[in-house]
């Protein structure tokens, strides 16, 4: 397991270090460095799966001169689990770079490119190794960066350039945060191996305890995108290159659900009170439900989706928070299952949206649009992109048979199972959980439905739309690799909650898996058997067979099945893609109905005809949703550091003797502290 | 196994064969109700062996979706059913899902009529599109809280084994307040999901008002029977799921000729019923505006809310 460990870390370094060294050849340097990820993936997927089914954790250590650094790697079940899912999606990404790039051939230089697109895999997979906290932040800002470079990848646009200083900073916040975790922790144990974090001599005061959780909550909630600290994500997302968008919303928003798993469970060893269960929950259920609100009001497409990974880490934190409520009441099997239930999720958004990404990405390339106003008609024109994406949207709006409604399912049933809690507050709270997740499940639905349906279906809208061809054949099957997976993952509960359990059984005490596989493995039953159960591989053949029966009925009733085509009625007028719903229009009702949330201004400019005003020159329409967390409560707070950054002006005289000056009194005041 | 096989078919062949009944009957309610004859209740019957007779006129404009649509709204609508106790409490495919897994399979219906809705590129598919998704993102909540308020009580979530404890009276913890509310509750959902008065009228198509039938109205032929079909078993489902889950008694709780023979009539007796107090409902009321439906459905989440309180406190 060790050599392929170091065959995979081999291969990304190389893969981040070769493409660079071919000079001037776009296609060679293309084919060098994605074929290098794609074979690490490959020995990634390998890696991961040997981790999980693995009696005990892999670790390997090298020394650095560097005091308390420690290049310790630990390979356990948990980082086995997140390794997969980066190298599943690495493998996908990287067949679909092969053909993506292209579009950057003369205008970006694709060694360069490449080279990032390694060296940010290597990080994330070195991320989930880390054993140590000093080489955990390391390689934890080497990620950001890279990403940050990824995100910058076509610099001369403004608004990239802006979506990615943006990113810039709300990441170091999030890192300062991190950082801080990890004093808190060095100043009790005097090491930052987590081995000594896992077992301090003594255990954490009560305040630091405490401080612990927020400084995790917002530190690695800045990476996933909570609300309110989600506002970087729909920015950054849609300015990447899209293979790059669909790693970063695919896998490395998951680092920060890792964090939070391996300093709540691992680390501090699940020692904690019922109220921080219940914080993740509220946190989880906010940020699903607004994630998915501002998503339906989204018409470009890689914010639509950016906005949607708000939504599902909503989602799996729910599940998280779940988990962590009945841990702390002692209920380890559903604690378990809230916890398994959020893995699951995990892998199952990785999997949906770096398809729906690369889907958005094939449009793109396609159209060179990302306004879903000017799609239309695409399904006849790009069969295979549809057909994907629409699986992927079927996932991601949790219908059966699919891995998103496995998932979701079983996160319900641990927000049902909450009858068994002690307290009446927590026993009302989890349905309501449980509600807020109903809505949002429909609205994903709906917001897909508009996504697939404005897109893909109907007149194309644009000239754009209407010369669309299919893309590549690399690009379709980066594609339909990760539409199997999602088919997989939802038809095969049996082949993944085995693996999940080894690594919430550690953590909660309680193996579920033999109780949760009820049937031999064809059903799932959560806990206890006559609560819930569902059997997808059943509900699967259930569908197409009755199918069949529609089908067969169709024949039997009214003899061969024949039709003929003719245009759609449009009251005796031609019918024009003016006809069609737009994407604003379908949304219009949702938009009134929540009017208090997205509080739209609406702007109607006419121009009449001068000499009648019942004629009608010229209409304008505008719509905006207000931003509410940009405006109330991060403005306020750039306004008032700028502010203070004029005053502090008055120090920077530009006068070399004063910058000399305080280099001294900066000096002596250090020498003072050390006497 | 072959009696589980054979309770199956029996009850595929039921939820085909009740639906133009239902919809004929509660036709015939309102035509009295408005002092006029009607047509026969078997006239839905009729209806949908002349449309499948007709050759379907299919936009060119439209894909595969718009054709691929009517069979799986009917397989899903028909698995949904399945899901449900109708006259033998104990469900073969009890293990398959359960009232979660129904509400999503129904939302796998609605998920491609609203893609249907959108392909023909008319403006009216789009509304009905749009307004389908309105109303059933605000029932989704409702039917959430008010499935669980009714599961506490059996202490499950699957459909027979709520049915059937029940039926039996074991094992249930009885508390009538919240079960009345959560069936109001639920009751206004299933008007709302089903597309009837006072949230949709299956009787119109006029563009103003129509949610449902703007949808369908691209549709001809057999396609047209398959989603006309699909939606009377819709509406049976749910009639079945109220009949069955808040007034089980009479069903079969176990397969013997004599209890399977009374399960069955007690059932159409009981959705037959339920038929008629949603047509005496649709004369009474008038249909709503769209912008009136959120409240509707916002006093059926409070009021499965309050089922779940009282619930609680109820039994300290």
């Amino acid at each position: 397991m060790s050599t392929l460990l170091v065959l995979l870390l081999s291969c990304y370094i190389a893969g981040s270090v070769l493409p660079l060294c071919v000079p001037h050849n776009s296609r060679a340097q293309n084919l060098l460095a994605h074929g290098l990820a794609g074979a690490a993936s490959l020995l990634g997927i390998g890696l991961g799966l040997c981790g999980l089914v693995a009696s005990k954790p892999l670790t390997l250590s090298l020394p650095s001169s560097i005091p308390h650094l420690e290049f310790a790697f630990r390979l356990d079940a948990l980082a086995a689990f997140f390794i997969l899912t980066i190298s599943l999606v690495g493998l996908a990404v990287s067949v679909y770079a092969f053909g993506y790039v292209t579009k950057f051939y003369g205008r970006t230089s694709i060694g360069v490119l490449g080279a990032l697109f390694n060296g940010f895999l290597l990080s994330m997979t070195l991320v989930v190794l880390a054993d140590n906290g000093f080489f955990f932040l390391i390689v934890w800002e080497l990620m950001s960066l890279l990403s940050y470079f990824l995100v910058v990848t076509e610099h001369e646009k403004p608004d990239v350039r802006y979506a990615g200083f943006f990113y810039l900073i709300m990441t170091h916040i999030g890192m300062a945060c991190i950082i801080l975790t990890f004093l808190v922790f060095f100043q009790d144990t005097h090491s930052f191996a987590f081995s000594s974090f896992r077992s301090p001599d003594t255990p954490l005061s009560e305040g630091l305890h405490t401080l612990v959780f927020f400084t995790v909550l917002i530190g690695f909630g800045t990476k996933v995108g909570i609300v309110p600290l989600h506002v970087w994500l729909p920015y950054a997302h849609p300015a990447a290159p899209s293979h790059v968008s669909a790693l970063m919303s695919g896998v490395m928003i998951k680092m920060g659900i890792y964090g939070m798993v391996r300093v709540y469970f691992d680390l501090l060893g699940g020692q904690f009170p019922w109220w921080w269960g219940f914080i993740i929950l509220l946190v989880g259920a906010v940020s699903a439900l607004l994630g998915v609100m501002y998503a339906l009001m989204q018409h470009d497409l890689k914010s639509l989706l950016g906005f949607h990974s708000v939504e599902n880490i909503g989602i799996i934190l729910l599940g998280i928070g779940a988990g962590m409520v009945f841990h702390t009441y002692g209920l380890n099997e559903v604690a378990a299952l809230g916890l398994l239930a959020a893995l699951y999720h995990t892998i199952n958004h990785a999997a949906f949206k770096a398809l729906l990404f690369m889907g958005a990405g094939s449009l793109l390339f396609a159209t060179h649009t990302r306004n879903i106003e000017e799609y239309g008609g695409l399904l006849r024109r790009m069969p295979w992109t549809g057909f994907f994406f629409l699986i992927g949207a079927l996932s991601i709006a949790a219908l059966p048979p699919t891995n998103g409604f496995v998932s979701e399912w079983l996160i319900f049933q641990s927000l049902f199972l909450s009858f068994q809690l002690p307290s009446l507050f927590l026993k009302l709270m989890l349905p309501i959980a449980a509600a807020m997740l109903a809505l949002t499940g429909a609205l994903a639905l709906v917001c897909f439905a508009k996504a697939f349906g404005i897109s893909f279906l109907a007149q194309p809208r644009s000239l754009h739309a209407r010369r669309a061809v299919e893309v590549p054949l690399s690009m379709r099957a980066g594609m339909g690799t990760l539409a199997l997976l999602c088919v997989v993952l939802g038809l095969g509960p049996m082949l993944v909650v085995p693996l999940l359990d080894r690594i919430t059984g550690p953590f909660t005490g309680a193996a579920i898996s033999a109780q949760v596989l009820a049937l031999d493995g064809w059903a799932l039953a959560p806990v206890k058997v006559e609560f819930s159960s569902i059997s997808t591989p059943v509900l699967g053949a259930m569908l197409m067979a009755l199918g069949a029966l529609g089908l067969l009925l169709a024949v039997i009733m009214g003899g061969p099945l024949t039709k003929r085509y003719y245009k759609t009625w449009a009251c005796g007028l031609n019918l024009s893609p003016r006809m069609e719903y737009t994407a604003t229009g379908f949304v219009q009702p949702i938009k009134r109905v929540f009017e208090t949330i997205y509080q739209p201004t609406v702007k109607l400019e006419t121009e009449f005809l001068e000499e009648s005003k019942y004629f009608i020159k010229h209409r304008r329409f505008e719509f905006h949703i207000e931003p509410v967390f940009e405006k109330y409560l991060y403005t306020p707070i750039v306004t008032y550091c700028l502010a203070a950054a004029d005053r502090f002006r008055i120090i920077q005289a530009g006068s070399l003797h004063l910058y000399l000056a305080y280099i001294f009194v900066t000096l002596v005041v250090l020498l003072l502290f050390a006497v | 196994m072959n009696l589980a096989m054979a309770v199956v078919i029996v009850q595929i062949a039921m939820l085909l064969a009740l639906p133009p009944f239902i919809i004929g009957l509660i036709r015939k309610v309102k035509a009295r109700l408005q002092c006029r004859r009607g047509a026969s209740v078997l006239q839905p019957y009729a209806d949908l062996a002349k449309l499948f007779k007709k050759q379907p006129v299919v936009s060119s404009t439209t894909s595969w979706i718009f054709t691929a649509t009517p069979y799986i709204v009917f397989s899903s609508t028909l698995a949904a059913g399945l899901l449900v106790p109708i006259f033998v409490s104990q469900n073969p495919f009890n293990f398959a899902g359960n009232v979660i897994a129904l509400v999503y399979l129904l939302a796998l219906g609605t998920f491609f009529l609203i893609l249907a809705g959108l392909d023909a590129g008319s403006a009216f598919g789009g509304m009905g599109s749009s307004r389908e998704a309105i109303v059933a993102t605000l029932a989704e909540p409702a039917m959430m809280l008010s499935i669980f308020a009714i599961a506490l009580t059996a202490g499950s979530t699957n459909l027979s084994t709520i049915v059937h404890k029940t039926a039996l009276m074991e094992g249930i913890i009885t508390a009538p307040p919240p079960h009345l509310m959560a069936l109001v509750a639920f009751f206004v959902v299933a008007l709302a999901e089903t597309g009837r008065v006072p949230v949709d009228n299956p009787a119109t198509h006029l563009e103003l008002t129509m949610i449902h039938e703007a949808m369908l109205l691209e549709y001809s032929g057999r396609y047209l029977a398959l989603l006309e079909w699909a939606a009377g078993i819709k509406l049976l489902v749910f009639l079945s799921v109220i009949a069955n889950v808040f007034a089980p008694w009479g069903i079969a709780t176990s397969v013997t000729p004599a209890k399977v023979a009374v399960g069955m009539v007690v059932y159409v007796v009981k959705v037959s019923a339920l038929a008629l107090l949603i047509g005496v409902i649709e004369s009474m009321f008038a249909k709503l505006r769209l912008f009136r439906v959120p409240e509707l459905l916002g006093a059926a989440f409070i009021l499965s809310l309050l089922a779940l309180v009282f619930f609680y406190t109820l039994r300290g």
